[in-house]
């Protein structure tokens, strides 16, 4: 009978406890909008995203700027990190060469762990100069951060695809090859559609990670708050925004960056949200 | 002559391109890593490591910063461990699917996906501001320990799920209860995926910059105690070479780090690979 209360009482705990973590998630979205929404309300929320100009000094607090230039910073890193990513998952499954798939491997689990920081810095004492020696412009650009990002998004993309083509039963890739398909034939008319809904979600859940980084990107993009024009041009994302200004700001300025926020968590949930249901379809 | 069928030709394309985006991944790789450890090896003396950072950390060495990122480090590990590992074992083990698993689920992936910026403004608020904590080692302790959550749980829940139903059916053929099975059978087997969970999260504690100085400050001062604001190494390293204050000195810290990154890998690694040998 003690037994049995102890047992009912060590269950009840636990479930507290699993509680308490997903708590964590509704804590954040309360503290964040309870500073940022107030502000979006008095700019008003249309003149807020569609507004062109930031200029906290004078309260004109408008982040169109900055939602192109996460935009255009995430269209790159994925134009560089899909490709990348699907070749390195085919090699890792499919290929396979002993020698370049033992340096492949702890290659990308690197690339997982370096921090950010290491990554901006290396872009700004390597890539930058490079961009600004032969394509012209500041060097601190679109075209770099992009770069950087496709490669700080591979092991994302890498780790989640190769989950979903490791999980197709191999009577695919048999009956493939014994209707006289090729090899590559058999990998991108089969494996590819049959893993699909994963490789969407990695690419999802990797288009998350490039629009949250933060630090990597003040250190690359330059900074300017400006529309962008072309790929060689300085630009500023949501999250850099707030990465730059958070030190000295405060009052409306502050709440602006909440707001900022608040805009940036809404695009991470639904991101979240697709790359969670497509992988739930992929494993029922 | 070799590329009779299109097809094969297709192939060959399609194989030149994967050879070249996979030796390019891995060029990227050791380009980075010999450009930081080739400029900051040869800064790493004894004296780096033991003396405090003098002028705004233009010389000395990063004595204080060392300190400070292991007591936040260590802040972070003691208050999400018993969270995740708690949150894995109810999920594996006290529910199969249900709708309650499948909410905590959904909410684990979701915090999962927040941006470390995300992080830092809430723990700016919450821990700083609320809750009076100020800039320190406690307020970005919790603020990591919030975002190196969901790693711990995952990787737990990844270590108690391959522990063979067997282990639970023997535990409980001898009279064992539900948590004297959890303890006794499934928790010591599952120790060194566990502790691989917490191993990894140590790397990204360390290599947080975003969410650790929005709440534990960048004060360069010895920190005496959990209320104390610090620096970590990846904060240092970011603010010498964002204000160009030393090249010397950010790459000497850029190495420190990146040695730290690939010492906790290896480790990881080579537990996973014993546990995985072990189990098979």
């Amino acid at each position: 009978m003690n037994m049995e209360i102890k047992e009912k009482a060590i269950e009840k705990t636990l479930l507290l406890i699993a509680f308490s973590s997903i708590s964590i998630l509704g804590l954040i979205a309360f503290f964040i909008f309870e500073e940022g929404v107030p502000l979006i309300g008095k700019v008003g929320p249309l003149k807020f995203i569609l507004g062109e100009r930031w200029v906290p000094s004078q309260g004109s607090f408008g982040i169109l700027p900055m939602i192109v230039g996460s935009f255009w910073v995430t269209i790159g890193a994925l134009i560089i990190g899909i490709p990348l990513g699907l070749s390195c998952v085919i090699f890792l499954c499919e290929w396979t060469p002993p020698l370049v798939a033992m340096w492949l491997r702890p290659a990308i689990q690197l690339l997982a762990a370096i921090p950010s920081v290491i990554y901006g810095f290396w872009g700004l004492v390597v890539l930058v100069p490079l961009v600004r020696n032969f394509l012209g412009g500041p060097g601190l650009s679109i075209l770099s951060g992009a770069i950087i990002l496709g490669f700080m998004i591979l092991p994302t993309i890498i780790s989640i695809s190769e989950d979903s083509l490791r999980a197709i039963p191999p009577s695919y890739k048999a009956g493939a090859l014994a209707l006289g398909a090729t090899h590559w034939q058999t990998i991108w008319r089969v494996l590819i559609p049959a893993a699909k809904s994963g490789i969407v979600a990695s690419i999802i859940l990797g288009m998350g990670r490039a629009i949250g980084e933060t630090m990597a990107m003040i250190m690359i993009l330059g900074n300017a708050v400006k529309m962008p024009s072309s790929f060689l041009d300085s630009a500023r994302t949501l999250t850099t925004n707030i990465g730059i200004e958070m030190g000295y700001a405060s009052g409306d300025h502050r709440q602006a960056l909440f707001a900022t926020g608040v805009v940036l968590f809404f695009i991470i949930m639904i991101l979240n949200s697709l790359a969670i249901i497509l992988s739930r379809r992929r494993s029922r | 002559m070799i590329f009779h069928h299109t097809r094969y030709l297709t192939q060959n394309i399609a194989k030149v391109f994967i050879w070249v985006s996979a030796i390019s991944t891995i060029t990227v790789m050791i380009l980075i890593l010999l450009q930081i450890l080739g400029e900051g090896l040869p800064t790493l003396r004894p004296h780096f490591f033991f003396d405090s950072p003098r002028s705004m950390g233009r010389e000395g060495g990063i004595f204080s910063i060392i300190i400070g990122t292991i007591a936040l480090t260590a802040v972070a590990i003691i208050f999400a461990t018993p969270l995740g590992i708690g949150t894995a074992i109810y999920l594996i083990e006290y529910t199969r699917e249900s709708r309650i698993s499948r909410i905590i689920r959904f909410g684990t992936d979701c915090l999962a996906g927040v941006p470390s910026i995300i992080f830092g403004l809430f723990g700016f608020v919450f821990f700083v501001i609320y809750l009076n904590m100020g800039w320190s080692i406690l307020s970005g302790g919790l603020t990591l320990a919030a975002m190196i959550l969901p790693t711990i749980i995952c990787t737990t829940e990844e270590a108690i799920k391959a522990i063979p139903n067997s282990y639970r059916e023997v535990s409980y053929s001898l009279g064992g209860t539900k948590w004297q099975t959890v303890t006794r059978a499934i928790l010591p087997n599952a120790l060194p995926g566990i502790i691989t969970g917490i191993i990894l999260s140590i790397g990204r504690s360390i290599g947080e910059t975003a969410a650790v100085i929005l709440t534990a400050g960048s004060s360069l001062a010895m920190p005496t105690s959990l209320f104390s604001p610090t620096r970590t190494m990846s904060v240092h390293f970011y603010i010498l070479a964002r204000e160009g204050i030393s090249m010397e000195m950010a790459y000497g810290t850029g190495a420190v780090l990146i040695l730290l990154v690939l010492f906790i890998n290896t480790v990881a690694n080579w537990l996973l690979n014993r546990y995985i040998r072990h189990r098979t």
